[in-house]
């Protein structure tokens, strides 16, 4: 018998970017930019309902954030309930927008935008969550991250960063502020802007949370889009003739010495939210591992923001990726490993007094 | 397996919109058509109403009106041969929606309830969270609410604090059987979950693959008939209640069920599929008719009958309608 349903082709799932950042770092600054730059997507727009209301879009919905938990006997298994209604109410009008952006409030936490994503799947079917982008302010960051907890879970959890108002401090504070962004989450690509001045495909179809498009998970410190020149920071204009969209890299290698990259960073330790990478010169013994992960993420989610990993599993030709939320992993066979790919396993995960020997040991013990 | 000679399909007349059907009925013997994008055509002839400043969010069809409430926050009744009336108006979209005897309309704004009585008295509610639900008690004035974490029932005309039927988790569509005894609701974790109003006693009704999002009451209000699996999930309600007892499993096919609407005369249930099909089921013998072999292939988005029972409209996602006319 032939499956006749398997001729159709899959639905396109419309991308959700969701916008983070504290109180007055810029979120509605980079919403209205991403709205009015000249490439014309329709968005829907879904604000938090006691926002400003100063938004320049035909489709702009407003949000009561309404976090619940998930009756399923699992503490961090929350979801945005305004936000599945929401959803569910804009996909009934397909055609009217290309992608949907969320801007949450300054004292929201992102995890349960992000597992409402995973979490329902009437959302699942229909929208996929393509990054969470938080704007930091370049001033006023370093306090919060001392004071306010939803701050530090905003930088931990994004996977951009727009570290903005660069032009209120001076080099020296824009290194120390990077380094105590980088102290809780290396991962995140970071761009310095001023107004949030970043290219739109710097923050929207990022795929973060793409399976496909894992494809690696060093820490991104030489990924930064930034230069040491304030009045650059225009630089995508300014580019000269046979510059290629590479040259970010190639200006931190012809500039070397003008950068403040991992090298030049000062190494903080945040005292509550670290990262921590563990790398498996080899295979994973899947046995081993699938029980260890799902039982680590039962225990240890309410801590564990993020989680990603890139595994060679033992007579598996492909790579095994996966990424998680607290509790919530999703994981799937990759692309084949290349020939010249070593086969090397790597996990990472952000959180809150990470268990740094314990997560170790335990991901060590999984070796093939 | 359906047989070609079961089949319904060449007295159905294809009607097309433009647009996502919310929902489909019949209105003083008319047929009824609302689109998301804001469209109310009522009859075949007559130019679409377009009462809303843009989208309609939810309505609702009963014999003599039509309500409907849209993202402009106004909630607006249709009848036969009058012009639409406002019936209320509020900042934000209309989350719920429910009619109740006597002309009485409920509905939902966020955390605030409403109701209005068939005299134009509007009462409201502030509520802890978001109103998923509403469905007004068959006789009295009383209105459920169903939210996260409970159900509150809610006289408008009572000063007193609504009473609530707690439960954990998140709580969805609501329903009330016709007899006033059972209030249920259908819940985020894919289940549902009910009250037997005389002691309080609770019904769990789970195994769904998805959210239960329709239900349908049979006209001896014995059935409840129920969306959400790759078959309609059916509960007996005769004297105590489903509990202990298994539902029925009609129309089994490898795709979800979206819609049920029970005959209103019949034990005979009308199944809106997933993938576009419409199937008759007889309670009786679990005889099969076939009405739609899939259409375009979008998922039913709307289905009922009409007063006695002789026609059937559907409607579904991509705007694509159908007309059965049964034989006599």
């Amino acid at each position: 018998m032939t499956d006749i349903a398997s001729d159709k082709t899959p639905v396109e799932k419309i991308p959700v970017t969701v916008l983070t950042g504290y109180l007055g770092a810029g979120k509605t600054t980079l919403l209205n930019r991403i709205l009015t730059e000249p490439h014309g997507k329709k968005f829907a727009v879904i604000v938090n309902e006691f926002g400003e209301i100063g938004i320049d879009n035909d489709l702009v919905v407003g949000a009561d954030e309404e976090v619940f938990e998930m009756n399923n006997g699992c503490i961090c298994c929350t979801v945005r309930g305004d936000l599945i209604r929401i959803i569910e109410g804009l996909m009934k009008r397909k055609g009217r927008f290309d992608a949907i952006l969320v801007e949450t409030t300054g004292l929201a936490d992102p995890a349960p935008v992000a597992q409402t994503f995973f979490v329902d799947q009437d959302v699942g079917a229909k929208t996929r969550l393509d990054a969470v982008v938080t704007v930091a302010d370049a001033k006023w960051l370093k306090d919060r991250l001392k004071d306010a907890p939803e701050a530090k879970n905003q930088i931990a959890f994004a996977d951009v960063i727009l570290l903005n108002k660069t032009d209120l401090v001076s080099p020296a504070e824009l290194r120390e502020v990077e380094a105590r962004i980088r102290a809780i989450n290396p991962y995140a690509v970071l761009h310095r802007t001023q107004k949030c001045a970043v290219p739109l495909d710097a923050v929207l179809n990022r795929g973060a949370f793409d399976l496909e498009r894992i494809l690696e998970i060093e820490p991104a410190f030489l990924e930064a889009d930034d230069h040491d020149h304030p009045h650059h920071h225009d630089h995508d204009h300014e580019c000269g003739p046979g510059c290629t969209h590479d040259h970010h890299h190639h200006e931190h290698h012809h500039h070397d010495h003008d950068h403040h990259h991992h090298g030049g960073l000062k190494h903080y330790h945040d005292e509550d939210m670290q990262s921590v990478s563990v790398a498996i010169e080899g295979d994973v013994d899947p046995e081993k591992f699938m029980p260890w992960i799902n039982d680590l993420v039962q225990v240890e989610g309410p801590n564990i923001l993020r989680s990603k990993g890139i595994l060679a599993f033992r007579k598996e030709p492909k790579r095994f990726v996966f990424q998680g939320v607290h509790m919530i992993l999703d994981g799937d066979l990759q692309r084949d490993w290349r020939p010249d790919e070593k086969r090397v396993s790597r996990i990472v995960f952000i959180g809150r007094n990470l268990k740094e020997d314990e997560l170790k040991k335990g991901f060590l013990a999984c070796a093939a | 397996m359906i047989q070609p000679a079961s089949s319904l399909a060449d007295r159905v007349q294809s009607l097309a919109f433009d647009a996502h059907i919310l929902a489909a009925g019949f209105l003083g013997g008319e047929i009824v058509i609302v689109t998301a994008e804001g469209t109310i055509q009522i009859g075949r002839e007559a130019p679409a109403l377009r009462p809303h400043a843009d989208a309609i969010l939810v309505a609702k069809i009963v014999a003599d009106r039509i309500v409907t409430a849209g993202d402009d926050g106004r909630v607006i009744e249709c009848r036969p041969g009058q012009a639409p009336k406002l019936l209320g108006e509020g900042k934000g979209w209309v989350d719920a929606l429910a009619l109740g005897p006597d002309g009485a309309t409920a509905w939902s704004i966020g955390r605030q309830a409403f109701t209005r009585d068939g005299k134009g008295q509007v009462k409201s509610l502030a509520l802890a969270s978001s109103a998923r639900g509403l469905a007004f008690f068959p006789k009295g004035y009383r209105l459920a609410v169903s939210q996260n974490g409970f159900v509150a029932l809610w006289f408008p005309n009572m000063a007193a604090e609504p009473e609530k039927l707690e439960w954990k988790g998140s709580h969805l569509e609501c329903e009330i059987s016709p007899d006033g005894r059972f209030v249920l609701t259908s819940m985020q974790e894919n289940q549902l979950h009910g009250w037997r109003l005389a002691d309080k006693g609770h019904m769990r009704m789970s195994g769904y693959p998805a959210k239960v999002r329709d239900m349908s009451w049979s006209h001896d209000g014995l059935w409840l008939a129920t969306s959400g699996a790759e078959a309609a999930i059916i509960w007996p309600f005769a004297k105590d209640g489903p509990m202990g007892k298994p539902p029925r499993e009609c129309g089994a096919r490898p795709a979800r069920v979206s819609k049920v609407a029970f005959h209103p005369k019949a034990l005979v249930l009308a199944i809106g599929y997933a993938d576009g099909w419409v199937l008759l089921v007889r309670l009786t013998d679990a005889s099969e008719l076939l009405v739609r072999a899939g259409g375009d292939g979008a998922a039913i988005t709307a289905l009922a009958w009409d007063h006695d029972g002789r026609r059937l409209i559907f409607g579904a996602e991509s705007g694509a309608a159908g007309l059965l006319d049964l034989p006599v």
